[in-house]
């Protein structure tokens, strides 16, 4: 046995401790290093080993089913276990990746949106985040999430705020995202104290066993579920629960809004799928009526209502946060639908929009960096003036449009597919009109930078001054991306499609 | 009527902090005000947790060796939680209450104050930028100075 065949069994044995426990570490060192410059050198580091040992374990179950660690090696139910499976390996893997990208593009953007004494808390904050995302997709105990939940989000209210530098109005944007988060958080865990009550235990997989033997339990049960639904649906940001989100991702520095855009809201989403489906299970009547009524409800209408939104924005921040809720709202119709082709098109829906937002959001960064411009009039022209960023911002808008031979076709018309298969036409008549507001919201933006005459400063036309390329890889990483699973090149298509086909499996009960 | 809300008093107090707390954060335009009615609002959760740890008739969960041979601890240590809950199950009949709930809400209780620290410290940034703790005025403030901003444009 050689040494790396021992290293690879060590990373599947102790990666998903690993996963929690470096940046959390780090995070901490990070924050009381004298040296400054390391700070940044740490956190990338960090990054690209979570993503080595995330992927690590996505290939192992990918093809082995499933991974269970034993915290300290007390078993469940008494220990806290980590479970990872074919539902939380790609959202493990997606949160890491789009870590390392942030990390990338956030070198150059710090010189400009962070003071340099704060540079070294900024990276310390950035990695609690990342350690409590992870926690929460990676834990197996109700309670665990709680706290993972809250320590992700106390240090996103930091990071938010940190947009003052820039822009004042974070605080406020913080401050009022500090206050839906905590009301959502506590919810959360009024619901998980109504599940102990029915269940007397807080290990998610005992708590199935006893509440399919309940047959979902009694009224407690019912009343936790609401509880939980209305508190991950604050942190989703589903639709009526969204106030929050236009602003705080408008006014966080740009690297934030990049990450919390691709992760956050996704880690959440993660944990509605967990509850709903292995914790609860469909096909108890009040889950069904819940999918059926309240998710899909939202769903439509948050879609329809947020890109119409969108269009009357006149900050590009603004009119992304709009589309983020409205993406959201796919993917809650596709997790509303509940059979294995919705699942799997709302679940390939939430890896694709994060790519997708996650490489608008780093070309916006790159266009406030350059010009510290961030209103759509302000976007005459740019396509003269720093053409390779407006390459990757169309490349991403024609995504989020669902152009054929781009990512966001690929999920939509799965997305169709699985309507239609239930004669839910009218599903499919809200996605192609929502589709439609998008190539309005985005097709302006582009329609500006292509063809408007490019602005004056000082008198004389800007010069083509194009982004650093430590933003034009990850943005172009992200642009090219969602071109490869469109077109499906390199069979990276197929690996999304087909990860997301085990995801909806594991989610019904159909694989390990 | 009367008698099941006497029995389960705790209820209506969790259920009385709950909406008071609701209740003044989405009432009062004041940010300090908010940050208190949230507190009353996390409070009232941790009341609820407590609550359900309680089994009536049970004693503190601590494990005790009776009879003769006081003092000598059958088994000293424990090695795994099983061997506790074989040790509580042969120990008697005597009822303890569930100790699970107040080390959650231990937890509950530092993250409830941490959100507190990071509420307030964003209140004081707030009233050094603005010069004032209330919604309205901020939102009045932001309005005029983005609104020259935008003219000087």
């Amino acid at each position: 046995m050689n040494l790396m065949s021992i290293f690879s069994q060590w990373i599947i044995e102790q990666g998903p401790a690993f996963l929690i426990v470096l940046p959390l570490l780090m995070g901490a060192v990070t924050a009381v290093i004298p040296n400054k410059g390391m700070a940044w050198w740490i956190t990338f580091f960090v990054t690209i080993i979570c993503t080595y040992t995330a992927f690590s374990l996505f290939q192992h179950v990918y093809f082995d089913s499933f991974l269970l660690y034993t915290m300290g090696g007390w078993n469940p139910p008494h220990g806290i276990s980590l479970i990872v499976d074919g539902l939380s390996a790609p959202i493990l893997l997606l949160i890491s990746v789009m870590a390392v990208l942030t990390v990338i593009y956030a070198l150059p953007a710090s010189i400009s949106e962070i003071e340099p004494k704060k540079r070294a808390p900024f990276y310390a904050a950035f990695l609690i985040c990342f350690a409590g995302l992870m926690g929460m997709v990676i834990t197996g105990d109700a309670f665990n999430v709680f706290v993972f939940l809250e320590v992700s989000s106390i240090s996103t209210y930091a990071l938010v705020a940190m947009g003052a530098a820039r822009d004042r109005r974070s605080l406020a944007a913080a401050y009022n995202y500090l206050i839906m988060g905590s009301i959502g958080a506590t919810f959360f865990v009024i619901g998980l104290g109504f599940l102990f009550m029915e269940t007397g235990t807080l290990n998610m997989a005992e708590m199935s066993d006893i509440l399919s033997e309940l047959d979902g339990g009694s009224r407690v049960s019912k009343v936790g579920y609401g509880f939980i639904i209305v508190g991950l649906g604050l942190k989703i940001a589903m639709f009526p629960l969204h106030t929050w989100l236009p602003r705080a991702y408008a006014y966080a520095p740009t690297k934030i809004t990049i990450f919390l855009a691709s992760t956050a809201t996704k880690a959440a989403i993660y944990l509605l799928l967990r509850f709903t489906f292995t914790v609860f299970d469909p096909s108890f009547d009040y889950i069904a009526i819940m999918l059926k009524y309240l998710i899909m409800g939202v769903a439509i209408v948050g879609m329809a209502f947020a890109s119409f939104q969108a269009i009357f924005q006149s900050d590009v921040r603004r009119v992304l946060a709009y589309s983020s809720v409205a993406q959201v709202g796919y993917i809650l119709l596709g997790i509303g639908i509940a059979t294995s082709s919705g699942l799997a098109a709302g679940y390939l829906h939430l890896l694709n929009h994060a790519v997708i937002k996650g490489c608008l959001f780093i070309s916006v960064g790159a266009f406030w960096y350059r010009f510290g411009i961030t209103r759509v009039n302000d976007f005459s022209g740019l396509f003269k003036t720093m053409p390779l960023t407006m390459g990757a911002f169309t490349l991403g808008g024609l995504s989020l449009i669902g152009v054929p031979f781009t990512a966001g076709f690929v999920s939509k018309v799965k997305l169709i597919l699985a309507a239609a298969e239930q004669d839910m036409w009218w599903a499919v008549l809200v996605i192609v009109f929502s589709s439609v507001l998008a190539i309005v919201y985005i097709g302006r933006i582009i329609l500006f930078a292509y063809f408007g005459t490019p602005p004056k400063i000082n008198g004389s036309i800007l010069v083509k001054n194009e982004a650093p390329l430590m933003m034009l890889f990850p943005m172009w990483t992200l642009g090219l991306m969602s071109i490869a699973i469109g077109v499906n090149a390199f069979g990276i298509g197929d690996s999304f499609v087909s990860a997301s086909e085990i995801a909806a499996s594991v989610l019904l009960g159909e694989r390990g | 009527m009367l008698s099941t809300v006497l029995d389960q008093y705790n209820y209506a107090v969790v259920i009385i902090l709950m909406m008071t707390g609701l209740y003044v954060v989405f009432a009062s335009r004041n940010l300090i005000k908010k940050l208190v009615g949230l507190s009353i609002f996390q409070t009232s959760v941790f009341l609820l947790y407590i609550t359900i740890g309680k089994v009536s008739g049970g004693q503190p969960p601590i494990v005790e060796s009776h009879g003769s041979d006081h003092g000598n601890l059958e088994i000293p240590l424990v090695a795994s939680i099983s061997e506790i809950d074989s040790v509580i199950q042969s120990s008697s009949e005597v009822l303890y209450s569930n100790p699970l709930p107040h080390v959650l809400i231990l937890t509950a209780i530092v993250v409830g104050v941490a959100t507190l620290a990071i509420g307030l410290s964003l209140v004081v940034r707030i009233r050094e930028v603005y010069g004032t703790i209330e919604e309205d005025k901020i939102e009045e403030f932001d309005r005029i100075y983005y609104k020259e901003i935008l003219e000087g444009q």
